[in-house]
């Protein structure tokens, strides 16, 4: 886990105490005090949220990279299928892979240019391995696809069902981190109804500010967003959840609503506190409702989109854009000039770095995402997915490499801090030991990773690791069982069909059987043998038709009327045969010497 | 006296036939021992127990004809979860099942085959598709591991490959396994 630390104890030099007593934790001043009562969540942590950093420097697009790398699955659920071929030209924004399955979304060009790959590639992931990606050589000319789809102004005039196709075709996905295709969250079924949206910028992990950016620069976007959400959820009511350290964004957001008069629309302040961009915690600070174990918001009548999903919607419905681009943070002390960028999906993470100045000296590794879940870039060749929220080029400071773990003291210090409410002692047994069945049974499924407790073990206990292990251990067993289970239906499938030919080849055996002990049975005194009785039918009667034509004067073709000559090559023949070999058959010999002779 | 026994032994007429008619209302088909052993193994199918696939094996285990060490391709894990079950002391493995194999399919060479259908017949799962004189191929998906099929071969076109670890089935490393240094380890840059 990327967790700054500083040697000692390690989280003071922030001025920021973690120890957090009940009453200690809200800490922002009365004069912001929002109007709407807000809630906590358990445990949580202030950390030092080193953004303004990247904020300092105005938002800009980044350059258009020569080559466009565009992983197959940028989402959660089955990976896109690709529509192109390597060497077809491209269009911005044109689909290029298709989705695949109930949740997927599709993958655009960002650029136009000619497909020059389908092949694997590195891709943004924890493991560093490679996956199949299209890149795309762009040809600087950034030309749209003449075929997007018309943009729609009034919302009312179009079925719901159609608009959501349309954020499903434009590959709208969660893009606060999970990339969960949007339009099935839109789809909560009639079993839910919605009564509350809430959105999603509290942006709560340090050093990332792409949200903030966004909010900041394209609020009105945001909001436009929002409202065709809230039209398609049918919502009453929806909250825009701001921590109180972006105070800029607030303002701008409030402008923005006041713009559209949306009086349904609330922009509600809320403290800082990781994590409080949480899905779980955010709905817990804004309306004081839980969110049942192992259930999804949708199930108490509350849908979450993250800030920029919003506006990619606004994109996808106002102007027929497809996500093609989004805001990324670039920052850390191992860039020279941190800053925000809108980067087209596709681009490498090194060009990135280029334009934020380049490496430092400082720089010790690069994270994906923040401090506290990123996880470190194996390859910075790796393109920016529709996931990416930042890219910490990190010096030793920012990101210490893990202290040597020792031995649990039993603190209790992971469970005050922890946002899910459980037990990350018994978690972590549990999850050491593989006891996979206790491990869940102490909900270890309801675990969001936030790494609070590897951040405050005074032991340096990589605790959400032990998590993310056991969760992945648990979902291989699933996988193998269910693997194991389909195995015994084909083999059962095969013994049966199997048996099945067996009895009917046995069947069928006795069916000749019994025909045969029939037949002698009828035909009896004729003969023993049918088939000597047969082949003494078939002699009869060639006899009596060499009978027949010897009596109407007729001889066979090739005996009868032969010529003088003929009559002489046969008597040479049967004399040279008689030399031979005594006792042949002179007759039926002699007819082929004839024939070879003609 | 006699009213004792004429009691007794009413009641255990009485028991007697209870039990004798909930032995055959209550009647379990099969054994319910064996279909929990058989959900645990791993059922590829492969006859490395010693017996003609998991059921069987299930089946011995289930009367304690066999041991719960023979199967390799379960490993530990299932050992224990057998163990687990059956209320048994834990086993080691044998030394050649011990060691824990990468998990593979079979792959075909279809440019060697001849069409001899001789492993579509050994294939217990029926994993292979083909017909006599035409390549035959693996269906991936269905493949097992189990092997069961290269011993037939006559041209040996049939090769075993590890199955390629993806982003998707990639799992996250145990922190034991890899000492307290973990995935984050880091990387040279710029």
């Amino acid at each position: 886990m990327a967790v700054p630390r500083s040697p000692g104890d390690g989280i003071d030099r922030y001025g920021n105490g973690i120890r957090l007593g009940p009453g200690k934790i809200m800490h922002y001043p009365p004069t912001d005090r929002p109007q709407r009562r807000l809630y906590r969540f358990h445990g949580g942590l202030h950390l030092p949220d080193n953004k303004s950093q990247s904020t300092a420097r105005p938002v800009e697009s980044a350059a258009l990279p020569k080559r466009l790398i565009l992983p197959l699955q940028q989402h959660i659920g089955e990976a896109a299928q690709p529509l192109v071929a390597v060497g077809d030209q491209v269009h911005k924004g044109q689909m290029i892979a298709a989705p695949h399955g109930a949740v997927s979304a599709p993958i655009h060009a960002s650029s136009s240019g000619r497909v020059v790959e389908i092949g694997d590639f590195p891709i943004p992931h924890v493991s560093g391995l490679a996956a199949p990606c299209i890149v795309i050589e762009t040809d600087g000319r950034d030309q749209w696809d003449p075929g997007l789809p018309e943009p729609i102004i009034d919302l009312t005039a179009l079925d719901p069902e159609e608009l959501r196709q349309r954020i499903h075709n434009a590959g709208i996905v969660g893009l606060g981190g999970a990339a969960f295709p949007t339009s099935v969250k839109l789809r909560p079924g009639p079993r839910h109804r919605i009564h509350t949206l809430i959105i999603n910028g509290a942006e709560c992990e340090p050093y990332i500010s792409c949200d903030d950016m966004l909010m900041q620069k394209q609020a009105s976007r945001v909001i436009a967003g929002v409202s065709i959400l809230r039209h398609l959820l049918g919502a009453e009511k929806c909250l825009v959840g701001i921590e109180d350290n972006k105070s800029r964004a607030i303002a701008a957001m409030t402008r923005a609503v006041a713009d559209y008069e949306q009086h349904r629309m609330q922009i509600v302040t809320i403290p800082t506190l990781y994590p409080s961009g949480g899905e779980k915690q955010l709905i817990r600070v804004l309306t004081g409702e839980e969110v049942p174990s192992g259930a999804i918001p949708a199930h108490i009548g509350i849908v979450c989109h993250n800030v920029g999903t919003a506006a990619a919607v606004a994109d996808a419905i106002l102007e027929g854009k497809p996500l093609i681009s989004r805001y990324v943070t670039v920052t850390g002390e191992g860039v020279a000039e941190p800053r925000n960028l809108e980067v087209l999906i596709g681009t490498p993470a090194c060009e990135l770095i280029g334009q934020a100045g380049g490496y430092t000296k400082a720089i010790s590794r690069l994270i994906l995402g923040g401090p506290m879940m990123g996880f470190t870039l194996q390859d910075d060749r790796a393109p920016v997915t529709k996931a990416t929220n930042c890219l910490l080029a990190a010096s030793v400071t920012e990101a210490p490499p893990a202290a040597p773990a020792t031995a649990c003291i039993r603190c209790g210090d992971c469970a005050a801090v922890c946002p899910a409410s459980l037990l990350p002692q018994q978690l972590y047994w549990y999850s050491r030991a593989k006891d996979l069945e206790k491990a869940q049974e102490y909900h270890l499924f309801d675990c969001i990773e936030c790494g609070c407790c590897s951040y405050v073990c005074p032991a340096q206990i990589p605790l959400v690791q032990y998590y993310r292990y056991a969760k992945n251990e648990s979902w291989a067993q699933e996988r193998d069982k269910k693997k194991a289970e389909r195995a015994r239906q084909r083999h059962q499938a095969r013994e049966q069909r199997l048996a099945r030919i067996e009895a009917e080849k046995k069947a069928r055996l006795k069916k000749k059987k019994d025909a045969l002990a029939k037949k002698p049975a009828a035909g009896k005194g004729s003969a023993e043998d049918p088939k000597k009785a047969a082949i003494e039918a078939a002699m009869k009667r060639a006899a009596e038709k060499k009978a027949k034509l010897a009596s109407a004067g007729n001889l066979p073709g090739n005996t009868g009327n032969l010529t003088a000559d003929q009559q002489r090559k046969i008597n040479q023949a049967d004399a040279r045969r008689k030399e031979a070999s005594p006792g042949g058959n002179p007759e039926g010999e002699g007819q082929t010497t004839e024939s070879q002779d003609r | 006296m006699l009213i004792a026994v004429i009691t007794l032994s009413f009641l255990a007429l009485a028991f007697g036939l209870l039990l004798g008619y909930s032995a055959i209302r209550f009647h379990v088909e099969g054994d319910p021992v064996a279909d929990k052993v058989d959900a645990l193994l791993p059922q590829t199918q492969c006859g490395q127990c010693g017996f003609a696939g998991c059921r069987p094996y299930a089946e011995a285990i289930a009367t304690g004809e066999a041991q719960i060490n023979l199967c390799p391709p379960g490993g530990e894990t299932t050992m224990i979860a057998l163990a687990d079950l059956l209320g048994k002391d834990p086993l080691p493995l044998d030394a050649e099942a011990a060691e824990e194999k990468a998990k593979a399919v079979a792959v075909i060479v279809e440019q060697e085959c001849i069409g001899c259908t001789l492993c579509i017949q050994a294939c217990p799962v029926d994993a292979i598709l083909g017909a006599a004189k035409q390549m035959h191929t693996v269906i991936a998906n269905e493949c097992t591991g189990c092997e069961l099929c290269i011993p037939p071969c006559p041209v040996e076109c049939i090769h075993m490959l590890p199955i390629k670890e993806e982003p998707g089935s990639w799992k996250w490393p145990s922190p034991d396994r890899q000492g307290t240094e973990s995935i984050d380890t880091a990387t040279a840059f710029g």
